[in-house]
């Protein structure tokens, strides 16, 4: 039966075809939907982890004990995960070890667009690239297979038009799982230099096998066609490639290391002119390269970005175009004449800028924005108003940054608004007391514990905002270890942040409901004059995630000062004909943080 | 429907846009094609402008529609239609939701909402169909499903048999919404024929 399935929604259904018994993550835009789908296989143990590290850690014990796992992230994740994996790539595995890491091309939603692909050679680790679902799901078959036959993890890399793209696949009945015996082997799993170092030599033998194998596997296919233009492409890149240029020879790479290099070679003999379309660096650009073979690629094609088919017919047509009397141009009348296929016509199209495509209206942008009801807003109205230097983190809050709050001066990294203003604090002494981190609960439990360790143990007295919504609310409500309750939906306990905090040796604690706007202000004020560390907890859910049985507020009286406005809530309008505010009782969730931010009280909650 | 389409669904996070692309994969399988679809999640989610892209072709590789290469443009909401219409084809159509959700730069005073939308479009594209889908909607009982209303006039501008969007309806919609939705569906297929 063959079915639409996103790329997530493939590797999870080949992690339960194919015998994965542990599965861990932590969540990241676009990997998400991995463990969300195998959760939905009770034959599959799965769980969010605290962090990446924690999920490879995971994966990695699993594998030791003999389970067929997977493990799953975003690429920024896999810079948690690295130290950990770069070692199990000298212990290597039992059961059969995959690490998926799902790229952001674009940077859709991202905080940098980092090409993964480099962890494989880095780590010395056998990696696959998919080109479409059905190819998602049966790499993880592959990957699980070279994982055991080489005895090493297998990086399996996706990217977001992968990962949230559907196309058909065909499903089969899952496997038997088996976990293998577990046998004590100190040689091969703990890590001591004498160990390290003869594993460090099966390592440079295990890349010479896994090179052998690429050169025959048919993960990397030729597609032999016209051989006056050959093209080597790998993941997505190959549908356009394909879909761009019907008669051209190619070969798509789908072990993108070891790279077949012998492959690679007899191909490029093959062909006239050789172009390599990649997306983002050139990663297989520069292994061909140094192997004496001439490639156009980031000549022609951008280093950043995603590609897309008009982007790669067009530059392609254009270098061809632009090499008359050379093999290029062969290339490009065998192009021209494949006019059955509408090149010709399309190349005309690439060529003039104009074409009949109409040129896009200007509308105004229409970015994210944080919920009505959302527990965050009035916090950052708060952080504005007093004109504190606000250190952020990774999350919904984020969204702090943007107009009309505005009131977020740095974003680096999970984790890095703790351990930032305490660098900050320390370098410039001006900043002394008018300095806070914003930092969401799963964000903390992430990355934010250890440098609030740093600020209570070097002496800081920068005052941590933990902005607890009960969710990890940006990826799309994930539970964490505050939440109570586990991915395959067990309770759990929940982390008790008070308890944590003054274990780690803060002295001013104080929660505080986010929605009361006076109480906040009251409340960052005196933390931020303390001359200690502080952590302000607030406590309020997610809006998404609870039943709201507040009604929509009304306005009565309203002087048109805009105060309201300055929040920045989708359901508070201005209207410019009558000089007043207006509710859009749709969407209003009667959180009340304009009525108290309106001097007037012209905002009213229900029969007021 | 003998050749394939290239179908653009725009609209705001939450108005629905990926159950109606549901039912128009469901059509198009069934009719023996193949299909991908491409959604971009992530922060889109939160109110913000949000794609899918669905094409439908006896072939189809790369998951993305060009600019200038939709055969059909359902935008759930009028200022995603002003800013997607340039997506269309030349001569192809665009079906409109008659309604404005104002993003927050024009709440807040800093952009303003188009007036003129209707009229640019209608000067530039010849195949507009401007549906009340979300009045519609309501006139039956749940605001919600306008979606379907837009996926009713879309099957009536395709050329599929209507028992397929009917048992598509039935495979993709949850058994206690399904009365509703079929009768959101009739009203948006009848109102292409009225129009």
């Amino acid at each position: 039966m063959k079915t639409l399935l996103t790329g997530n929604e493939a590797i999870a259904r080949g992690a339960y075809e194919y015998g994965v018994t542990v599965a861990a993550a932590y969540p990241g835009t676009p990997s998400t939907e991995i463990l969300e789908n195998i959760a939905k296989y009770p034959e599959i143990y799965s769980q969010w982890s605290p962090n990446e590290k924690v999920a490879m850690e995971v994966g990695i014990g699993a594998s030791i004990a003999g389970a067929r796992s997977l493990v799953a992230m975003k690429h920024v994740g896999v810079n948690v995960a690295a130290d950990p994996l770069f070692t199990a790539a000298y212990t290597g595995v039992r059961g059969g070890l995959i690490l998926v890491s799902a790229d952001d091309p674009g940077m859709h939603s991202s905080q940098n667009e980092q090409d993964n692909r480099f962890y494989a050679p880095f780590a010395k680790i056998p990696m696959l690239e998919p080109s479409d679902s059905q190819e998602a799901k049966d790499m993880v078959k592959t990957a699980l297979e070279i994982s055991e036959n080489f005895d090493t993890p297998v990086l399996l890399r996706i990217t977001t038009r992968i990962a949230h793209s559907q196309s058909l696949v065909e499903l089969a009945e899952p496997q038997e799982q088996s976990v293998k015996p577990y046998k004590k082997d100190a040689k091969k799993y703990v890590m001591i230099p004498a160990h390290g170092r003869t594993r460090r030599v099966f390592i440079e033998e295990r890349d010479k096998q896994l090179a052998a194998y690429s050169e025959s596997s048919e993960l990397n296919r030729i597609e032999m066609a016209d051989p006056s233009f050959g093209v080597i492409t790998s993941g997505i890149a190959y549908q356009y490639v394909r879909e761009a240029f019907p008669q051209a020879s190619i070969l798509r790479i789908g072990m993108t290391h070891p790279i077949p290099a012998q492959k690679i070679a007899d191909f490029a003999a093959s062909v006239d002119v050789l172009f390599v379309v990649e997306e983002l660096e050139p990663y297989l650009e520069n292994q061909i390269k140094a192997l004496g073979i001439s490639v156009i690629g980031k000549d022609i094609l951008p280093p950043y970005g995603e590609l897309s088919l008009s982007l790669v017919k067009s530059k392609i047509l254009a270098a061809l175009g632009a090499n008359a009397g050379t093999a290029e141009s062969e290339a490009s009348e065998a192009i021209a004449a494949g006019e059955e296929d509408g090149i010709a016509e399309s190349a005309a199209a690439a060529a003039c800028d104009c074409g009949d495509a109409m040129k896009p209206f200007e509308a105004p942008v229409r970015p994210p924005v944080m919920c009505p009801g959302c527990p965050h807003r009035g916090l950052f109205y708060v952080l504005k108003d007093l004109r504190l230097v606000v250190s952020g983190d990774i999350g919904c809050y984020t969204l702090g940054t943007m107009p009309p709050l505005e009131a977020m001066d740095t974003c680096v990294c999970m984790g890095a608004s703790v351990s930032g203003a305490l660098g900050m604090e320390k370098a410039n002494p001006a900043l002394k007391g008018r300095l806070v981190a914003v930092i969401g609960d799963s964000t903390f439990l992430h990355s934010g514990i250890t440098g609030l360790m740093d600020i209570v143990y070097n002496g800081g007295t920068s005052t941590v905002i933990i902005l607890d919504n009960s969710i990890t609310a940006m990826t799309g409500h994930q539970h964490n270890p505050s939440t109570g309750q586990t991915l395959m939906g067990q309770e759990a306990p929940a982390v008790d942040f008070v308890a944590l905090v003054k274990a780690l040796g803060v002295k001013r604690v104080v929660e505080v409901d986010p929605l009361d706007v006076d109480k906040v202000k009251q409340v960052v004020k005196a933390e931020v004059a303390a001359e200690e560390p502080s952590v302000i907890i607030t406590r309020r859910p997610c809006a998404l995630i609870v039943k709201n049985t507040e009604k929509p507020l009304h306005v009565e009286g309203c002087k048109g000062c805009k105060a309201c406005i300055r929040l920045g809530c989708p359901a508070l309008s201005f209207d410019r004909a009558t000089r007043k505010a207006v509710v859009n009782s749709a969407l209003c969730t009667g959180c009340g943080v304009c009525a108290r931010v309106c001097m007037f009280d012209a905002l009213r909650k229900g029969d007021e | 429907m003998k050749q394939g389409m290239n179908i653009l669904l725009v609209g705001v996070g939450g108005q629905g846009t990926i159950l109606a692309s549901k039912i128009l994969s469901h059509v198009a399988l069934a009719q023996g094609f193949d299909v991908k679809m491409s959604e971009i999640h992530g922060m889109a989610q939160r109110g913000g402008s949000v794609v899918t892209q669905v094409r439908i072709a006896e072939k189809v590789y790369g998951p993305i529609i060009e600019p200038g290469e939709a055969d059909v443009l359902v935008a759930f909401e009028k200022l995603e239609a002003y800013r997607w219409a340039h997506m269309l084809k030349p001569g192809g159509t665009l079906i409109i939701n008659d309604q404005k959700i104002e993003p927050l730069p024009v709440l807040i005073g800093t952009a303003t909402y188009p007036e003129t939308i209707f009229d640019d479009i209608q000067q530039r594209v010849e195949k507009v169909t401007i549906v009340p889908a979300l009045e519609i909607a309501t006139g039956l009982g749940n605001a919600k499903a306008s979606n379907v209303v837009l996926m009713g006039v879309l099957a009536a501008s395709m050329d599929i048999p209507r028992q397929s969007w009917d048992e598509a309806l039935e495979a993709r919609v949850p058994a206690r919404f399904l009365e509703l939705n079929r009768k959101a569906f009739q009203a948006g297929y009848d109102y292409i024929s009225r129009s």
